[in-house]
């Protein structure tokens, strides 16, 4: 008897841990964690400096002492592409999660309000959307100067409209729930209805939906780096080395496409993390 | 003096009338039932006490009074007050009243931090003794349960734990065991009443179940079509139903002597009225047995028949007959 008690209490409990748990979120986390691990311990890693140059052996196919291959001016990709990594997840995780606690939040007073504020909040972030991300923010360069303050600036001042849509449209569904007619029973303030009853709750699509916004952006900062917009040479950022590496694509492969599959690597990773999540949070639903 | 006042209560949406001119009164650590079919308007009256309406409901009341304070006139604030430590409420489905990523004793803990001021410490450990106050078992290891891994049983008495942690001096229960099977039914309903017993607290059930209103209830108000068409006692409603619409819904309900007997019990014949329909007159006209000429122009005011016995059916076919004999 005792024992089929026990056996009945543990079952659901694993389940619903395997519910996100699934095996492309734990590959995803794997390829993520060792990435962020790379670029955290950049400088115990690396064999070289960023800008260390080997003036003997300028275009070196990848060998022992230079995993990943010299550029032309003979520094060592693999340092270089660590220390991108570096720059690149800092960044991006910065204009990635700044924005989103601010639109989660606005978005749950724009649906749990109604009204003109929702109308005022939903129109802004219409117009946020409706204008092209990727000209705002090379107009943001243009006004600031070429280098990492307008993605810095130009990203977050669009990202978080996303966000409030999407949480805007969760909420309409959430506030018609029980359990906020039930704060709202037990005589609690409107502020803290929303703030620690609905956001929690919104933040599960948010956080998914993060995993995709924070690729679209590593792609947009090496991209920008890529264009001359981004990181100016001679700093080490993904997008730079790639670009440097691009008259030696025929002669030299290693400059440019080494460090472009570590970009490859950790959209991956990212993507698969967010897939297995929004596939759990489904099945957790059903 | 009665501790809950509510006179002249109308519940509109737009141009349609949910509640008209509803009436209720509740005497301190008074049990009163509230029956209806749905869309009765019994749920919508029963929020209207806090002032909890849904969406682009509205209501006005020539009274509506807790304690001797119109709860109409009571600002954000003391409105706030009111619902966090005098009048607590709980909801039909305890399936979603929970709030689904936090666990219960965490919320339970919020609501004394929150409507009581205590510190974390002092309010979990009252959080743990009011878990144990509920029936819930191994009550320190509940506390670190999410709302799925519970009963529907469970989480309703989770509910009930929240909205007593302030010892309110009413007790609003809006179909507490509706979605619950017949034996946590009966728990719930038990707990209920000794809640009531142990912290003299008013009670206002809402229910369409006559067997649920007549175990625990004092005094009973009989809705329909967005009316209250009677109120007494519950002896009184068993025994001497006035109105039409009482005793017919009293003879639908089954009962262990009518079970075998060739008799089939007696549905009310036709629907209850949509929200959009206009009916001159008694609401219940259309479908009652005892419906005459004079019935389309009769107000559904509410008339004293006996002490403590109001009936809002001027015909009154049964004066002194007994529902079962």
């Amino acid at each position: 008897m005792s024992v089929a008690t026990v056996e009945l209490k543990a079952a659901p409990r694993t389940r619903a841990r395997r519910d996100w748990l699934s095996t492309p979120v734990l590959i995803g986390a794997v390829i993520v964690a060792l990435l962020a691990l790379a670029a955290l311990l950049a400088p115990l890693i690396a064999p070289y400096k960023p800008n260390d140059v080997d003036f003997l052996n300028p275009v070196a196919p990848p060998s022992w002492a230079h995993p990943m291959g010299t550029d032309d001016a003979g520094r060592d990709v693999f340092s270089r592409s660590l220390y991108g990594l570096r720059l690149d997840l800092a960044i991006v995780l910065l204009v990635t999660y700044v924005p989103l606690p601010i639109g989660v939040l606005l978005g749950a007073i724009s649906g749990s309000f109604g009204g003109k504020t929702d109308a005022m909040i939903s129109r802004v972030a219409d117009v946020m959307l409706a204008f092209p991300f990727f000209v705002l923010v090379i107009a943001i360069i243009a006004i600031v100067g070429p280098g990492l303050k307008g993605v810095l600036i130009g990203v977050p001042l669009a990202g978080w409209a996303l966000y409030t849509r999407l949480s805007r449209s969760e909420m309409l569904v959430l506030r018609e729930q029980p359990f906020m007619l039930a704060t709202t029973a037990l005589g609690y303030t409107r502020a803290r209805s929303i703030l620690r009853h609905a956001v929690p709750n919104l933040m599960r699509t948010a956080l998914i939906y993060s995993t995709l916004d924070m690729v679209v952006n590593l792609l947009l900062l090496a991209s920008l780096s890529y264009l001359g917009l981004g990181k100016q040479p001679p700093g080490a950022e993904l997008g730079t080395i790639i670009a440097g590496g691009q008259p030696y694509l025929l002669s030299a492969w290693w400059i440019s496409t080494l460090p472009g599959l570590i970009l490859v690597l950790f959209g991956v990773g990212v993507g698969l993390i967010g897939d297995g999540l929004s596939d759990g949070r489904l099945r957790g639903r059903s | 003096m009665s501790l809950l006042r509510i006179d002249g209560l109308h519940v509109e949406f737009g141009p349609l009338v949910a509640v008209h001119d509803a009436g209720l009164e509740v005497g301190p650590g008074e049990f009163v039932g509230l029956i209806g079919e749905s869309g009765s308007g019994k749920t919508l009256t029963c929020r209207s006490i806090l002032r909890l309406l849904p969406r682009g409901a509205s209501m006005s009341a020539r009274e509506i009074s807790f304690d001797g304070r119109d709860v109409q006139a009571m600002s954000g604030a003391e409105l706030r007050a009111l619902r966090a430590r005098e009048i607590g409420m709980i909801f039909q489905d305890p399936f979603s009243t929970l709030n689904p990523v936090f666990r219960v004793g965490e919320q339970l803990a919020e609501t004394l931090r929150v409507n009581l001021g205590m510190k974390k410490a002092a309010a979990r450990a009252e959080a743990i003794e009011l878990l144990g106050h509920v029936g819930i078992p191994d009550p320190p290891r509940r506390f670190l349960s999410y709302p799925h891994e519970l009963s529907g049983g469970m989480r309703q008495r989770v509910m009930i734990a929240m909205a007593m942690a302030a010892k309110p001096r009413m007790l609003i229960a809006d179909e507490p065991t509706t979605a619950l099977d017949v034996t946590t039914q009966e728990q719930i309903l038990e707990l209920l009443l000794r809640l009531r017993r142990e912290h003299d607290m008013a009670v206002v059930l809402v229910s369409h179940d006559f067997g649920v209103i007549a175990q625990v209830c004092d005094r009973v108000a009989v809705m329909y079509g967005g009316f209250v068409v009677e109120s007494a006692t519950v002896e009184t409603i068993y025994q001497r139903p006035e109105h039409p619409y009482t005793r017919a819904l009293l003879e639908s309900v089954p009962s262990l002597e009518s079970a075998g007997r060739r008799a089939r019990r007696q549905a009310i014949e036709g629907q209850p009225p949509e929200l959009s329909e206009q009916v001159a007159g008694c609401v219940f006209r259309p479908r009652c047995r005892f419906a005459r000429d004079s019935c389309g122009e009769v107000s559904m005011a509410l008339e004293e028949v006996a002490p403590a016995h109001a009936c809002a059916c001027p015909v009154r076919p049964f004066a002194r007959t007994a529902v079962r004999t």
